[in-house]
Protein backbone atom coordinates (compact mmCIF):
# COMPACT_ATOMS: atom_id res chain seq x y z
CA UNK A 1 0.00 0.00 0.00
CA UNK A 2 2.19 3.19 -1.11
CA UNK A 3 1.81 6.52 1.13
CA UNK A 4 0.82 9.55 0.02
CA UNK A 5 3.22 12.64 0.35
CA UNK A 6 1.04 13.97 3.14
CA UNK A 7 1.21 10.75 5.45
CA UNK A 8 4.99 11.66 4.84
CA UNK A 9 5.77 14.69 5.92
CA UNK A 10 2.74 14.40 8.91
CA UNK A 11 4.93 11.87 10.28
CA UNK A 12 8.41 13.25 9.72
CA UNK A 13 6.66 16.47 11.21
CA UNK A 14 5.77 14.30 14.53
CA UNK A 15 9.11 13.72 14.98
CA UNK A 16 10.81 16.42 13.56
CA UNK A 17 8.16 19.46 14.53
CA UNK A 18 10.32 22.42 13.63
CA UNK A 19 11.16 20.90 10.31
CA UNK A 20 10.42 22.31 7.07
CA UNK A 21 9.66 19.22 4.78
CA UNK A 22 9.18 19.16 0.52
CA UNK A 23 8.22 16.56 -1.10
CA UNK A 24 7.62 15.67 -4.41
CA UNK A 25 5.90 12.78 -6.50
CA UNK A 26 8.26 11.96 -8.91
CA UNK A 27 6.92 9.44 -11.03
CA UNK A 28 2.96 10.35 -10.64
CA UNK A 29 2.35 7.00 -8.86
CA UNK A 30 2.39 7.46 -5.09
CA UNK A 31 5.50 5.15 -4.91
CA UNK A 32 8.60 7.58 -5.75
CA UNK A 33 9.10 10.27 -3.66
CA UNK A 34 11.94 12.93 -3.28
CA UNK A 35 12.01 14.70 0.06
CA UNK A 36 14.05 17.54 1.17
CA UNK A 37 14.13 18.34 5.19
CA UNK A 38 15.51 21.11 6.85
CA UNK A 39 15.80 21.23 10.71
CA UNK A 40 17.79 22.83 13.25
CA UNK A 41 18.02 19.27 15.01
CA UNK A 42 20.53 17.97 11.93
CA UNK A 43 23.41 20.92 12.84
CA UNK A 44 26.42 19.27 13.91
CA UNK A 45 25.05 16.08 12.56
CA UNK A 46 26.66 13.54 9.62
CA UNK A 47 24.37 12.97 6.75
CA UNK A 48 23.99 9.20 7.84
CA UNK A 49 22.83 10.60 11.15
CA UNK A 50 20.39 13.23 10.08
CA UNK A 51 19.09 10.73 7.30
CA UNK A 52 18.27 7.62 9.95
CA UNK A 53 16.66 10.34 12.00
CA UNK A 54 14.17 11.03 9.09
CA UNK A 55 14.44 6.72 8.79
CA UNK A 56 13.57 6.60 12.62
CA UNK A 57 10.22 9.81 12.12
CA UNK A 58 8.82 6.98 9.17
CA UNK A 59 8.61 4.56 11.47
CA UNK A 60 9.59 1.45 9.56
CA UNK A 61 7.79 2.54 6.33
CA UNK A 62 11.03 3.28 4.78
CA UNK A 63 12.20 0.11 2.93
CA UNK A 64 8.59 -1.12 2.75
CA UNK A 65 5.71 0.56 2.27
CA UNK A 66 7.76 3.24 0.92
CA UNK A 67 10.14 2.19 -1.26
CA UNK A 68 11.68 4.95 -2.78
CA UNK A 69 12.36 8.15 -1.13
CA UNK A 70 15.32 10.39 -2.43
CA UNK A 71 16.11 12.12 0.85
CA UNK A 72 18.15 15.42 0.90
CA UNK A 73 18.69 16.75 4.36
CA UNK A 74 20.25 19.96 5.67
CA UNK A 75 20.28 22.61 8.82
CA UNK A 76 18.67 25.79 8.03
CA UNK A 77 21.41 27.79 6.39
CA UNK B 1 26.05 -11.38 17.22
CA UNK B 2 24.19 -12.83 15.01
CA UNK B 3 26.11 -15.75 12.48
CA UNK B 4 24.86 -12.96 9.76
CA UNK B 5 26.29 -10.17 11.90
CA UNK B 6 29.24 -11.62 11.97
CA UNK B 7 29.41 -13.06 8.42
CA UNK B 8 28.66 -9.24 7.45
CA UNK B 9 31.09 -7.48 10.26
CA UNK B 10 34.14 -9.72 8.34
CA UNK B 11 33.10 -8.95 4.73
CA UNK B 12 33.42 -5.14 6.11
CA UNK B 13 36.87 -5.21 7.37
CA UNK B 14 38.59 -7.75 5.17
CA UNK B 15 37.42 -5.26 2.21
CA UNK B 16 39.17 -2.03 1.75
CA UNK B 17 35.51 -0.76 0.05
CA UNK B 18 32.42 -3.03 -0.05
CA UNK B 19 29.04 -2.76 -1.68
CA UNK B 20 25.67 -4.58 -0.25
CA UNK B 21 23.48 -4.22 -3.18
CA UNK B 22 20.66 -5.62 -5.32
CA UNK B 23 22.13 -7.83 -7.88
CA UNK B 24 25.73 -7.33 -9.18
CA UNK B 25 28.53 -4.45 -9.97
CA UNK B 26 27.92 -5.92 -13.83
CA UNK B 27 23.98 -6.92 -13.47
CA UNK B 28 22.53 -4.25 -10.97
CA UNK B 29 18.75 -5.11 -10.26
CA UNK B 30 17.59 -1.62 -8.83
CA UNK B 31 18.29 1.39 -10.12
CA UNK B 32 19.49 2.64 -7.13
CA UNK B 33 22.22 0.25 -6.71
CA UNK B 34 23.35 0.89 -10.39
CA UNK B 35 23.66 4.45 -9.25
CA UNK B 36 26.36 3.76 -7.26
CA UNK B 37 28.18 1.20 -9.04
CA UNK B 38 28.23 3.48 -11.98
CA UNK B 39 29.78 6.19 -9.39
CA UNK B 40 32.54 3.98 -7.59
CA UNK B 41 33.20 2.32 -11.36
CA UNK B 42 33.44 6.02 -12.56
CA UNK B 43 35.89 7.17 -10.09
CA UNK B 44 38.29 3.46 -10.49
CA UNK B 45 37.64 2.17 -7.17
CA UNK B 46 38.30 -1.56 -6.42
CA UNK B 47 35.32 -2.73 -4.39
CA UNK B 48 33.32 -6.01 -3.27
CA UNK B 49 29.85 -6.26 -4.59
CA UNK B 50 27.76 -8.35 -2.07
CA UNK B 51 24.62 -9.22 -3.66
CA UNK B 52 21.95 -9.36 -0.98
CA UNK B 53 19.24 -10.80 -3.20
CA UNK B 54 20.97 -13.84 -2.92
CA UNK B 55 19.67 -14.34 1.09
CA UNK B 56 16.86 -13.19 2.73
CA UNK B 57 18.97 -12.96 6.17
CA UNK B 58 21.48 -10.94 4.58
CA UNK B 59 18.92 -8.86 2.98
CA UNK B 60 17.36 -8.16 6.51
CA UNK B 61 21.09 -8.48 8.33
CA UNK B 62 22.61 -5.32 6.82
CA UNK B 63 19.51 -3.57 7.19
CA UNK B 64 20.27 -4.44 11.13
CA UNK B 65 24.10 -4.23 11.30
CA UNK B 66 23.98 -0.88 9.98
CA UNK B 67 20.88 0.26 11.32
CA UNK B 68 19.99 1.95 7.80
CA UNK B 69 16.86 0.84 5.71
CA UNK B 70 17.30 0.60 2.13
CA UNK B 71 19.95 -0.46 -0.20
CA UNK B 72 22.35 -0.07 -1.45
CA UNK B 73 25.03 0.39 1.29
CA UNK B 74 28.60 1.29 0.90
CA UNK B 75 31.54 0.54 3.74
CA UNK B 76 34.79 1.84 2.95
CA UNK B 77 37.39 0.50 6.08
CA UNK B 78 34.95 -0.93 7.59
CA UNK B 79 32.74 2.22 8.58
CA UNK B 80 29.59 2.79 6.63
CA UNK B 81 29.65 5.69 4.37
CA UNK B 82 25.55 6.09 2.85
CA UNK B 83 22.96 4.72 0.90
CA UNK B 84 22.22 5.57 -2.87
CA UNK B 85 21.28 9.86 -1.73
CA UNK B 86 24.24 10.34 0.34
CA UNK B 87 26.76 8.70 -2.12
CA UNK B 88 25.62 10.84 -5.11
CA UNK B 89 25.50 13.81 -3.03
CA UNK B 90 29.29 13.54 -1.69
CA UNK B 91 30.33 12.36 -5.71
CA UNK B 92 28.43 15.06 -6.94
CA UNK B 93 30.34 17.81 -4.37
CA UNK B 94 33.82 15.88 -4.39
CA UNK B 95 33.70 14.50 -1.29
CA UNK B 96 33.31 11.11 -1.88
CA UNK B 97 36.91 10.88 -4.20
CA UNK B 98 38.41 13.27 -1.17
CA UNK B 99 36.90 10.40 1.39
CA UNK B 100 38.68 7.70 -0.52
CA UNK B 101 41.79 9.40 -0.72
CA UNK B 102 42.18 10.35 2.96
CA UNK B 103 41.12 6.16 3.89
CA UNK B 104 44.04 5.72 1.40
CA UNK B 105 41.87 3.70 -1.08
CA UNK B 106 43.59 4.26 -4.56
CA UNK B 107 40.86 5.95 -6.65
CA UNK B 108 41.06 7.93 -10.24
CA UNK B 109 41.43 11.51 -8.12
CA UNK B 110 45.02 9.90 -6.89
CA UNK B 111 46.12 8.97 -10.20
Amino acid sequence: MPMNASQIEKLIKDALPDATVTIRDLAGDGDHYAAEVVAEAFRGKSRVQQHQMVYEALKGNMGGALHALALQTNAPE
Amino acid sequence: MTAINEWIDGQVKANDVVLFMKGTPAFPQCGFSGQVVQILDYLGVTYSGVNVLESDDLRQGIKDFSNWPTIPQLYVKGEFVGGADIIREMFQAGELQAHMTEKGVANAAVD
